[in-house]
């Protein structure tokens, strides 16, 4: 199926969940969906029969400056089809329910994005830092992250 | 081996100095630590590998660092290894020596500037001894970076300290 045809049938099934279409954009369209419906839309796209998105590829996380992003690249073996759902909060309030009972690959790509980003998953069952040690102060990858002077007495600018 | 030229006339008595014997000894046969951080331990496995072959200047892979006289800090060192690094050198018994192998271990290489979790040098939380520059190193300046520490031991001296 097309991205234009999945997203026909999300809009009639979860109507007031989907914030933004951006079909224009390329290589991967996407949709921006609420953060709290997306276990729900995620089930529905993982057992509906003419979807069964069975894999997922990657789950990102994104800073776009005010507001944190994910984005989760879904396939389906099935059908040979592929679809992009991402999210956005505010940067004060990060707070994305975990899909980790759905596709058990965000187990760890949820752990990455909370350690990159700060962003929490409600619901994981295992929320660690899984890159940085778990001693260390603030989300690298964010924007307006500062490299901090001395890390354990280690001094860590050049 | 010049130390040992022609001293076997007379019984197989060979006279020396004890410092000569004990770094003859210890550069002969420089067992090194098993363990690699990154690119350059790929370099490093290859300087192990018959075509380069370490084992013919004594070093041998230990996989404890109680059997070992020489670190080779193969790779990128983040701040999260440095601290097992750092505690896997004081594990090692003395004499113990190191090698910094390529950029990364260096100086910190390419992440000099933007690597947040990237130690800039092993030095500065273990003494060096051979630096062997490289992103990464060939194996063959593995063995002259091991060709020179050879040659730093076998000037040691237990009484005057050696410039």
């Amino acid at each position: 199926m097309t991205f234009q045809e999945i997203s026909e049938i999300l809009k009639q099934k979860f109507e007031t969940a989907i914030t933004a279409v951006k079909a224009e954009v390329q290589p991967d369209p996407y949709i921006i969906v609420e953060a709290k419906s997306i276990k729900e839309i995620s089930t529905f796209l993982r057992d509906d029969e003419s979807l069964s998105f069975d894999f997922l590829n990657c789950l990102s996380g994104l800073d776009l400056k005010g507001k944190l992003a994910t984005v989760y690249h879904l396939s389906s073996m099935k059908h040979n089809h592929k679809f992009v759902i991402r999210i956005e909060v505010a940067t004060e309030q990060p707070n994305i329910p975990s899909i980790e009972s759905i596709w058990k690959t965000a187990n760890w790509h949820e752990r990455e994005a909370f350690d990159m980003f700060g962003i929490i998953f409600d619901g994981h069952p295992d929320l660690r830092r899984i890159l940085m040690p778990y001693d260390w102060d603030g989300y690298p990858l964010k924007k307006d992250y500062q490299v901090p002077e001395f890390y354990n007495g280690m001094k860590v600018p050049y | 081996m010049g130390l040992l030229d022609k001293q076997f006339e007379d019984g197989n008595i060979v006279i020396t100095s004890l410092d000569n014997l004990l770094n003859w000894a210890r550069l002969s046969s420089l067992w090194q630590m098993q363990f690699g951080l990154a690119c350059c331990a790929i370099e490093m496995m290859a300087a192990s590998a018959s075509n380069f072959d370490m084992m013919r200047f004594g070093v041998i892979p230990r996989a404890t660092p109680r059997q070992c006289d020489v670190m080779i800090v193969s790779g990128t060192v983040t701040l999260k290894m440095a601290s097992r690094i750092k505690r896997l050198y004081d594990q090692m018994s003395e004499p113990r020596y190191v090698i910094s192998m390529g950029s990364c271990s260096n100086c910190g290489g390419p992440y000099w500037e933007h690597g947040y979790h990237v130690l800039k040098g092993v030095d500065r939380i273990i003494p060096v001894d051979v630096y062997v520059p490289g992103c990464p190193p060939r194996p063959e300046a593995l063995l002259e970076g091991l060709i020179k520490l050879q040659e730093k031991v076998r000037n040691y001296s237990s009484v005057k300290s050696v410039a």
